[in-house]
C-alpha cells in the first residue's frame, strides 16, 4: 500500500474492504476511489461499448469510468460511482459490464471489432431477416447492452421524506458557498446549506491553496464552529441538490447512512423538499480532459483529480506521473505532486513559450499523442513539432481547463452562454427565477474572486427580499490564475475518447458530420454522446469544439446542451419509497371494518375503501356458497350491508331546491319535504355522470348521495357549480360521507326488525311508505337518519348514524334480528342483488353511456337548463340506440360473461356487426341461472331474440336470450309492500 | 445508399469512407406543391407516405428546430394497438401493421421490438372492462390474451404479488405490443422522404399562413414566404399555437407529461408493463435504461418539464408495483407538451380553411400512431378524402357528439 | 408549485386539483335560442394560450374555494389567484368575461 504524506484520512482507522472478492484495506475518510489506488488498482472497469480496460478518471460526482456494484444482496447498488463512495468497514464492490474476470473481459473482442460499431451502426444493419431482430439480434444487444445490475429483491431499507423552508439556500459548501453561507446566516436569514460531500470545503480539501497564510481547512474549522452556533443556519452535508422546480421548490437528497455498513433501523436516504426564496448556485466546475489517441487507459486522469487524490487522500496512482495541460492550473497539480514526493516525468504544455513553474521537465507547445499499456498506462507518446518521443509513465494528468457546473441554471431549459474569456459556458441569463450562480459555477473560479463573489451574491439575494447583510471579511487568498488556452483535441488517425462510458470517439463525431448529424442534439443521439450515467459532465464541451471545428463555426454557434435534472442519479428507492407495499395508498376503512373483520369477512378494494366482500360461514368452501346464501337471505328475510362508502353531500339554503334542479337531469324542487327522489346527474358533454338518491328533509335541506367511486369528483363538480356558475343562489355544501354510518338493512322482514330499534317512528307502509325519509332517534335517543329505498328489490332501508355508532348499530341490528335472519352481506351479494333487479352501477356508468342507453331518457327535463341536458340532445347521442337489457343463458346451465360482445345470431363477427356488449354478469339464486346486463343495439325492441356473447378472447361463445333487465319483481310491488 | 450489413461491413474495412449525409440540407424553394409544417414523426412519416405511397414528392417539410426535436424526441416508445373503441383501434392496428414492416421498409433499423404490453388488473370490474377491450382487439384482429394472475407471475415474477395495496389479479396482453427507437423512427422516415425528392428544412419556423379568400396559399417563416398549393400541420404539442396563426381555435389544453430513464442495467424488464391503479408504466430500452412514466402534471403547460408531485408520484408507483427497482437510479427526466383533446383521441381532417389540413391531438399517444397518422394525412392531403381508419378522427365530431373517449372521462383533457 | 390563495397565503398546488381555462365560469343559458352552438364551444373549445391563463383550481385538499389562478403557462410564473366566487359574482355584475379580467 502506498500512502503520501499528509492528506485528510484518519490514519488511526483501519477499514477493510472488497473488491471483486479481494481483500483490501483503507483509512476513514477515503473513498472506494481513493483506497483502491491506495492498493496499486488501476483497473477497476470496463466501457460500454468496446470493453476497453478503465479506470478512476475523477476524483467526484463526474466520475465516468469507475462505477462498480457496491454491497451485495438485497442492498446491491448497481453502477456505483468509486469517487463518491465513501468508505465504510466492511464494503463490497465489485467491477460490472463484463464477461470472465475483470483483466480478461472476453466482451473485450469488442474492441477489436471497432471499425464495425461506429456512431449509429445499429441503424444500418440487423434488419434482416426481419424476425431475428426479437429472437436474435435484440436478445444479444440487450445482453451485451446495460451496466450493472439489480438484485432483484425489494429494497430492504427505509427512506423519509422532509421539507425544509428557506430565505437563502446555498448549493454547494466550496469557497463560493461558505462565503455566501456565512454572509447571509450573519444577516440573520434563515439559510440553508448544502453539499454533496462528505465535508465542508469543496475544491479547498483538494488544494494546497492558502487563506490567511495558513492551510484552508483551518479556516473551514473555524467557519465550522461559527455555523454550529447560528440557529437560522442549517448545514447539510451528504446532501445533493438534483433539481430546480417551480417557484422556488428544490429537490434534493440526503444521504444519511450511505457511509454506514447499514442503515440498522434508521432511514438510508431522505428526499427534501426545500422551498427557498432565493438560491445561490456555488456548485463549482468540473474539469473537462483533452483527447488524444488512447487517452482512456487506466492511469489517464483528470490532473485536479490527480492533485485532489494526492492532496486529500494522499495517494498517487503511479510513483511517476506526467501532466498534460493547456492551462496554468496543470502546473500546479505538478507542483503539488512534487512537493508529495511524486516524480513527474513531465509537463506537456499545448502553448507555445510557457515557463516551468517548478522543477520538473517542460515541453512546451507540444501534445501528447498516444498512450501504451493493456491495463493500465505505462508510457506516453509526445510530439513537438512533428517529432515524436516515448516517456515511461504510470500515470498522467490531463487539464482541459475548468467547466462551471451550470446544470441547475438550464432546468427550466434556460441556456448557458458562451464566454469566450473563460473558454467555457456560464449561466445564461434565462435561468430559474431567484437562482443565482456564483463563484466557479459563474466562471469566476479564482479562489480569491469565488470568495468575494460567493459573498457578494449572498447579500444581493438577501437585498431582494429587503434583508440587509454586511459583506464580512474574507481571508486573504493564495492566487490560482488559471490561464487558459483554447486547445480541444490532439488530431490523429487513432481513436481518441471523448466521451469515456459511452465510448464516443472524435471518429465518431467525424462521421456524424460527415453524415449531416449536425446539430448537437442529433450529434448526441446518433453517437450516444453525452447520454451515459454522467450525463458527459466531462466530454460534451469537447465534443462541441470538436463538432465546430468540423463545420467551420464557433463553438456557440454550433450549439450547447441544456442539463435535465438531476445533476447526479437519484435512488428510485429515495424518490418513492416512503410508502411501499400496503402503505402505498391510504385505505380508507368503513365504521364496520372491525365489526366485519371479527366475523370473518373477505375484503376487497373499491378506490381507497376496503369493503367487505362476501362472509363466509362455516361449512362453506366456495364464495360462490356464501355470496348465494346471503342473495337469499336479503330475499326472504332481512340483510344487513354497510353503504357507508356512497357519498353523502348536505344541501342547506333558501335556494337548495333550485341549485339541485341545475346539478340533477330531473326536476328534485318538486320533491316533497320527508320524501326521495332517485336522480342522475349528467357531466356537461351531456353523458351520464353519476346517479344517486336526493332526500328532502326540510324545505331548505336536503341529503344527496353519489355513487361510491364519484363521491369526491361529484362533490367537486358541486362545489363548482355552486361558487363559479351560480354563485348569487343560496346554498351551503358539505361533504358528510365520513361523518356518518350508513348500513342498507333490506328484505322482506326489514321492517320488523327496523321496529325493533327506532324509538317512536311510525314505520307502517301508509305511515313511513316507499320513498320516504325522515330524521328520528333510534336505540333510545340515537339521532338517526332512514330512508326508505332500495338497491335490491326488495321492501328496504338504509339507517344512517353518526359514524363513530355504525359499529354498534351493525351489532344492535343484528342482535335483534336473529330471530328474523338477519344476515351479514358484502359488495358480491349486493352487486348481485342489484343485477337481479336491473339497476345501473359502475359498468354501465361507465362515462360512455347515455340516459336514454340507460333506460333513463325520460328522466332528462327539457323544461329546465340543467347541467348536460342541452348538450346529450346532441345528433351522436341521441342516434346512439343501444339500450340495457338483460341476459339469461338460452340452456339454463349456459355461461354469461361480462365483456362478451353481443351479435346477432348467424351474423359474421366484426367491430362493424358488434350489436353492443354485456357490462355485468353474475349468477341469479333468484333465477337459478347466470344473469347478465347489457347494452344491446336497440335492445329496447329485441326481448326475445337470441344473441350471441363472443369471448374470443377466452375462446368462448354462448347462446343468450334478451330480457327485460328486471329480473325480480318488474312491477315493483315488493318496494311498496 | 442502402443500409445493410455488408454496407457497415465494407466501409469498415475501408474507413468509414463513404458515408453520405441522411439527408440533404437544401434552401426552401419558392413554391411547393405540399408544405407540412412540422419535422417531427408525425410531419415526416407524412412527408415519406406522400413521397413513397401517394406519388407526391415537391413537398417540403417545415422544421423550426432540428428533426425530431418535438415529443418524438421525449417520449417513451411505447407502440401498441390496444384500444377499446372502433373509431380508434382500427387505426392502431393499421399502424401496428406499418411498424412490423416500417425497418425493410425505410432501410433504416428502427428497432421496432415487440417483446408485448401487459396492463394489469386489480379488480373484478377492471377485468370486465379489460375483457370487453381485449374482445374488441381480437375483433380488429390485433390479437390479445387475457392472462390470469399466476400467468402473469409466471411472466414476470418480480413484480410486488404478495403485499400490494393494489392486488394484481390478472393482466391483458398484446404480444405484437413493444417499443420502437424513437429517433431511429424519426432518422428513418426522414432520410426515406429526403431520398425521394421531399426538401427537410430544420431552422424554418412557420410564423403565418397567407390565406386569402377562405384558401391557403402558402405560409411565412423565419426564412421567408413559401407558396403551396396545400399546407399539413402536424405540430403536436405546439397545435393550438400555430392554428392560431390561421384564426383557429381548437378543442383542445397543451400539458406537459414527464418521463423518466434509469441508470443502464442489465436486462431486466422483458416488455412493457402498465400498472393503472399506480399510474405507472414502465418499459426496458435495448441500452439497459428502464424508461418509465406517469401521469401528466395536470396543469396547462408549455413549459417542457414538470413539478415534484409527480416525479415522486411516479416514483412511488414503481417502489409499490415492483420494490425490486429501488437501488436503480434515475438518469434523467424530461417533459413533453402533449395535445390534450376533450375527449382523449386526435384529430386528422381538412379544416375550413381550403388547402389547410390538421393532424394533431394526439394526447400522450401520438410515438406509436406516427406510422398510420402520416400514412393517413397523406391520403387526406393527396387525395382530400379521409382514410377509412380516420373517418372518426374528425373535427366536427365534438359537435355533432361522436365522441372518441375510450376512457369515459368526459370533456376534461387532464383525466384523459 | 406554490399558489398564492387569496385567503390562506402560499400553498402548495399538490392541495389542489386543477380543472381548466376560467372561461368555464361563463356558462352559456340553456334556453336560450341558439345554446347548443355556444355550448359547445363552452364545453370544447379552448384558447389554450402560450403565456397568461386564467385558469381554475380547487383547493380540495384545504378549504374548498375554487380559485381562478393567473399563470404564465410558458414559464408557470403565477401572477396571482382570486376567489372564483369573487370572479363569478363581478362578472354578472360587469358583464366581463372571466377569462380576460385584471391579475392580482
Amino acid at each position: 500500500m502506498t500512502r503520501l504524506s499528509g492528506g485528510l484520512i484518519d490514519r488511526d482507522r483501519k477499514l477493510s474492504f472488497t473488491f471483486d472478492g479481494q481483500v483490501y484495506y483503507g483509512h476513514a475518510g477515503d473513498t472506494l476511489a481513493s483506497a483502491l489506488l491506495a492498493n496499486d488498482v488501476r483497473l477497476v472497469g470496463r466501457s460500454f461499448k468496446y470493453h476497453r480496460p478503465r479506470g478512476i478518471f475523477s476524483a467526484g460526482s463526474e466520475e465516468p469510468n469507475a462505477l462498480v456494484e457496491l454491497r451485495s444482496g438485497a442492498r446491491q447498488e448497481p453502477n456505483t460511482r468509486a469517487t463518491v463512495a465513501e468508505l465504510f468497514d466492511g464494503l463490497e464492490a465489485r467491477s460490472q459490464n463484463r464477461m470472465g474476470p475483470l483483466n480478461r473481459d472476453l466482451l473485450a473482442v469488442n474492441d477489436l471489432m471497432s471499425p464495425f460499431f461506429a456512431a449509429g451502426f445499429y441503424y444500418k444493419t440487423f434488419m434482416w431477416p426481419r424476425a431475428f431482430w426479437e429472437k436474435l439480434y435484440e436478445p444479444a444487444i440487450r445482453k451485451a447492452a446495460g451496466l450493472g445490475s439489480l438484485s432483484m429483491q425489494a429494497d430492504p431499507d427505509h427512506y423519509d421524506k422532509g421539507f425544509l423552508h428557506c430565505d437563502l439556500l446555498v448549493i454547494g459548501g466550496g469557497a463560493a458557498g461558505l462565503a455566501a453561507a456565512l454572509t447571509a446566516a450573519r444577516a440573520g436569514a434563515q439559510v440553508v446549506l448544502a453539499d454533496e460531500d462528505s465535508r465542508l470545503g469543496g475544491r479547498l480539501l483538494a488544494e494546497t491553496l492558502q487563506l490567511d497564510d495558513a492551510p484552508a481547512t483551518e479556516w473551514i474549522a473555524a467557519l465550522e464552529a461559527e455555523f454550529a452556533s447560528l440557529p437560522n443556519l442549517r448545514v447539510m452535508r451528504r446532501t445533493t441538490v438534483f433539481g430546480v422546480y417551480d417557484h422556488g421548490v428544490y429537490g434534493a437528497v440526503e444521504r444519511v447512512a450511505d457511509h454506514l455498513t447499514t442503515p440498522g433501523a434508521g432511514v438510508r436516504q431522505t428526499l427534501w423538499r426545500i422551498t427557498a426564496k432565493r438560491a445561490v448556485l456555488a456548485a463549482g466546475a468540473t474539469e473537462r480532459h483533452i483527447p488524444f489517441a488512447n487517452n482512456d487507459r487506466p492511469g489517464i486522469m483528470l490532473a485536479g483529480a490527480l492533485r485532489a487524490y494526492a492532496n486529500r487522500w494522499a495517494v498517487c496512482p503511479a510513483r511517476r506521473v506526467a501532466i498534460f495541460t493547456n492551462n496554468d492550473d496543470g502546473h500546479r497539480t505538478a507542483r503539488d505532486l512534487i512537493a508529495k514526493g511524486v516524480e513527474v516525468a513531465g509537463v506537456i504544455d499545448s502553448r507555445k513559450g510557457v515557463h516551468p513553474q517548478g522543477s520538473y521537465p517542460l515541453f512546451d507547445g507540444a501534445v501528447v499523442s498516444d498512450s501504451r499499456g493493456r491495463l493500465g498506462l505505462t508510457r506516453i507518446e509526445i510530439t513537438r513539432d512533428g517529432d515524436s518521443q516515448w516517456i515511461d509513465c504510470g500515470a498522467l494528468g490531463v487539464a482541459g481547463g475548468w467547466n462551471p457546473n451550470v446544470h441547475l441554471t438550464a432546468h427550466h431549459r434556460g441556456r448557458p452562454i458562451w464566454d469566450p474569456e473563460a473558454l467555457a459556458f456560464v449561466p445564461g441569463a434565462d435561468g430559474p427565477a431567484g437562482l443565482i450562480a456564483a463563484g466557479a459555477a459563474a466562471g469566476r473560479g479564482e479562489l480569491a474572486a469565488a470568495l468575494a463573489d460567493g459573498a457578494t451574491r449572498a447579500a444581493q439575494a438577501l437585498a431582494d427580499l429587503g434583508l440587509a447583510a454586511r459583506l464580512p471579511d474574507l481571508p486573504r487568498a493564495e492566487a490560482s490564475p488559471a490561464g487558459q488556452a483554447a486547445f480541444w483535441h490532439v488530431p490523429g488517425k487513432k481513436r481518441a475518447w471523448v466521451d469515456m462510458q459511452n465510448d464516443v470517439t472524435v471518429k465518431d463525431i467525424v462521421l456524424a458530420h460527415k453524415e449531416n448529424m449536425r446539430p448537437v442534439e442529433h450529434l448526441k443521439r446518433w453517437t450516444t454522446l453525452g447520454m451515459a450515467t454522467d450525463q458527459g459532465k466531462t466530454a460534451n464541451v469537447s465534443a462541441l469544439a470538436v463538432m465546430a471545428e468540423l463545420t467551420g463555426q464557433s463553438i456557440p454557434a454550433t450549439g450547447t446542451t441544456i442539463f435535465r435534472p438531476p445533476y447526479t442519479p437519484v435512488a428510485l428507492s429515495v424518490l418513492g419509497g416512503g410508502d411501499t407495499g400496503r402503505h402505498f395508498r391510504p385505505h380508507r376503512l368503513t365504521p364496520t371494518h372491525h365489526w366485519a373483520e371479527a366475523r370473518g369477512a373477505v375484503f376487497t378494494e373499491v378506490g381507497q375503501w376496503m369493503r367487505a366482500q362476501y362472509f363466509p360461514q362455516a361449512g362453506e368452501t366456495h364464495w360462490r356458497q356464501s355470496v348465494d346464501r346471503e342473495v337469499l337471505a336479503v330475499r326472504v328475510g332481512v340483510g344487513l350491508c354497510d353503504v357507508t362508502t356512497l357519498g353523502k353531500v348536505d344541501v342547506q339554503g333558501a335556494d337548495a331546491a333550485a341549485f339541485l334542479d341545475r346539478l340533477y337531469a330531473n326536476t328534485i324542487s318538486t320533491l316533497k319535504v320527508g320524501r326521495v327522489r332517485y336522480g342522475l346527474m349528467l357531466r356537461e358533454d351531456g353523458f351520464a355522470y353519476d346517479d344517486g338518491t336526493v332526500a328532502r328533509m326540510a324545505e331548505d335541506h336536503f341529503v344527496v348521495t353519489t355513487t361510491t367511486a364519484n363521491a369526491g369528483l361529484v362533490y367537486r363538480q358541486m362545489e363548482f357549480a355552486r361558487q363559479c356558475l351560480w354563485p348569487d343562489l343560496d346554498v351551503q355544501l358539505i361533504s358528510t360521507t365520513d361523518a356518518w354510518a350508513q348500513i342498507a338493512v333490506a328484505g322482506p322482514q326489514s321492517r320488523a326488525l327496523l321496529e325493533r330499534v327506532v324509538d317512536t317512528a311510525d314505520l307502517s307502509n301508509a305511515g313511513f311508505p316507499f320513498m320516504a325519509c325522515a330524521e328520528l332517534s333510534i336505540c333510545n335517543g340515537l339521532r338517526a337518519r332512514l330512508f326508505r329505498i332500495s338497491f335490491s328489490g326488495e321492501l328496504a332501508y338504509e339507517v344512517a348514524v353518526p359514524a363513530r355508532y355504525g359499529h354498534a348499530l351493525m351489532q344492535r341490528l343484528m342482535e335483534l334480528g336473529e330471530d328474523l335472519g338477519a344476515t351479514p352481506y358484502g359488495t358480491e351479494a349486493l352487486g348481485v342483488l342489484r343485477i337481479e333487479k336491473g339497476h345501473a352501477a359502475g359498468n354501465e356508468l361507465n362515462g360512455h353511456s347515455t340516459a336514454a342507453m340507460l333506460g333513463l331518457g325520460r328522466m332528462v327535463s327539457a323544461k329546465k337548463d340543467a347541467i348536460g341536458a342541452l348538450m346529450s340532445r346532441r345528433e351522436g347521442l341521441a342516434a346512439d340506440r343501444r339500450r340495457l337489457v338483460g341476459l339469461v343463458p338460452e340452456t339454463r346451465s349456459g355461461k354469461v360473461t361480462a365483456g362478451a360482445h353481443l351479435f346477432t345470431d348467424g351474423a359474421e363477427q366484426t367491430m362493424e356487426t358488434d350489436q353492443g356488449w354485456i357490462t355485468s354478469a353474475a349468477y341469479s339464486p333468484h333465477v337459478g341461472s347466470m344473469i347478465g346486463l347489457g347494452f344491446l343495439e336497440n335492445g329496447d325492441a329485441r326481448e326475445g331474440e337470441i344473441l350471441i356473447a363472443a369471448n374470443p378472447l377466452e375462446g368462448e361463445s354462448q347462446r343468450l336470450r334478451v330480457v327485460s333487465p328486471h329480473f325480480v319483481d318488474p312491477e315493483g310491488g315488493r318496494l311498496r309492500v | 445508399m442502402r443500409f445493410s450489413g455488408f454496407r457497415v461491413f465494407k466501409e469498415a474495412v475501408t474507413g468509414h469512407k463513404g458515408w453520405k449525409p441522411l439527408w440533404r440540407t437544401p434552401d426552401p424553394q419558392p413554391e411547393y406543391d405540399i408544405i407540412i409544417v412540422g419535422g417531427g414523426g408525425h410531419g415526416l412519416s407524412t412527408a415519406y407516405h406522400l413521397a413513397a405511397k401517394f406519388g407526391v414528392t415537391r413537398v417540403a417539410v417545415l422544421e423550426k428546430g432540428w428533426l425530431g426535436s418535438g415529443n418524438i424526441g421525449r417520449n417513451t416508445t411505447i407502440i401498441r394497438s390496444n384500444y377499446l373503441l372502433p373509431g380508434n383501434e382500427h387505426f392502431y392496428e393499421l399502424s401496428m401493421k406499418l411498424w412490423e414492416n416500417l425497418e425493410q421498409e425505410t432501410n433504416f433499423n428502427s428497432m421496432v421490438s415487440q417483446r408485448g404490453i401487459i396492463n394489469l388488473i386489480h379488480t373484478d370490474g377492471q377485468r370486465d372492462a379489460y375483457r370487453r377491450r381485449g374482445n374488441a382487439m381480437m375483433l380488429a384482429g390485433a390479437g390479445a390474451q387475457l392472462l390470469s394472475r399466476d400467468e402473469v407471475r409466471e411472466m414476470v415474477p418480480f413484480l410486488n404479488f404478495d403485499n400490494a395495496r393494489f392486488p394484481i389479479k390478472g393482466g391483458l396482453m398484446q404480444t405484437r405490443a413493444g417499443t420502437a427507437r424513437h429517433d431511429g423512427v424519426v432518422w428513418g422516415y426522414a432520410r426515406g422522404a429526403d431520398m425521394r425528392g421531399v426538401d427537410i428544412i430544420q431552422n424554418c419556423e412557420v410564423t403565418g399562413f397567407r390565406i386569402e379568400n377562405g384558401k391557403v396559399l402558402g405560409v411565412e417563416t423565419s426564412r421567408g414566404y413559401i407558396g403551396a398549393k396545400k399546407v399539413g400541420v402536424a405540430v403536436a404539442g405546439s397545435s393550438s399555437r400555430v392554428m392560431a396563426q390561421a384564426g383557429m381555435r381548437l378543442p383542445m389544453e397543451s400539458h406537459v407529461l414527464q418521463a423518466f430513464v434509469s441508470e443502464g442495467l442489465k436486462p431486466t424488464i422483458p416488455g412493457v408493463i402498465t400498472f393503472g391503479a399506480g399510474h405507472f408504466y414502465i418499459s426496458q430500452s435495448d441500452k439497459g435504461g428502464l424508461v418509465f412514466g406517469g401521469d401528466l402534471d395536470g396543469y396547462n403547460s408549455y413549459a417542457q418539464r414538470g413539478n415534484l408531485p409527480v416525479i415522486e408520484d411516479v416514483a412511488e408507483g414503481g417502489m409499490a408495483l415492483m420494490p425490486m427497482i429501488g437501488r436503480a437510479r434515475l438518469l434523467r427526466m424530461w417533459g413533453g407538451i402533449m395535445d390534450m383533446t376533450m375527449d382523449g383521441s386526435p384529430i386528422i381532417d381538412k379544416t375550413d380553411i381550403d388547402g389547410l389540413y390538421f393532424n394533431g391531438g394526439w394526447c400522450y399517444g401520438g410515438f406509436k400512431a406516427t406510422p398510420a397518422s402520416g400514412f393517413c394525412f397523406a391520403h387526406l392531403l393527396a387525395k382530400d378524402e379521409p382514410h377509412e381508419v380516420t373517418r372518426q378522427m374528425r373535427l366536427d365530431r365534438f359537435a355533432r357528439g361522436y365522441l372518441l373517449d375510450e376512457n369515459g372521462r368526459g370533456a376534461q383533457p387532464n383525466l384523459h | 408549485m406554490l399558489i398564492p390563495h387569496p385567503l390562506l397565503g402560499p400553498r402548495d398546488a399538490q392541495e389542489f386539483t386543477y380543472l381548466g381555462d376560467a372561461m368555464m365560469i361563463d356558462r352559456p343559458d340553456g334556453l336560450a335560442e341558439g345554446a347548443e352552438a355556444a355550448f359547445c364551444d363552452y364545453v370544447f373549445q379552448r384558447d389554450n394560450p402560450a403565456g397568461l391563463h386564467r385558469e381554475l383550481w380547487f383547493h380540495e385538499q384545504g378549504d374548498r374555494s375554487w380559485l381562478v389562478v393567473t399563470r404564465n403557462t410558458v414559464t408557470h410564473e403565477i401572477l396571482g389567484a382570486e376567489l372564483a366566487r369573487d370572479v363569478a359574482l363581478a362578472r354578472r355584475a360587469t358583464d366581463t368575461p372571466a377569462d380576460q379580467g385584471d391579475a392580482q
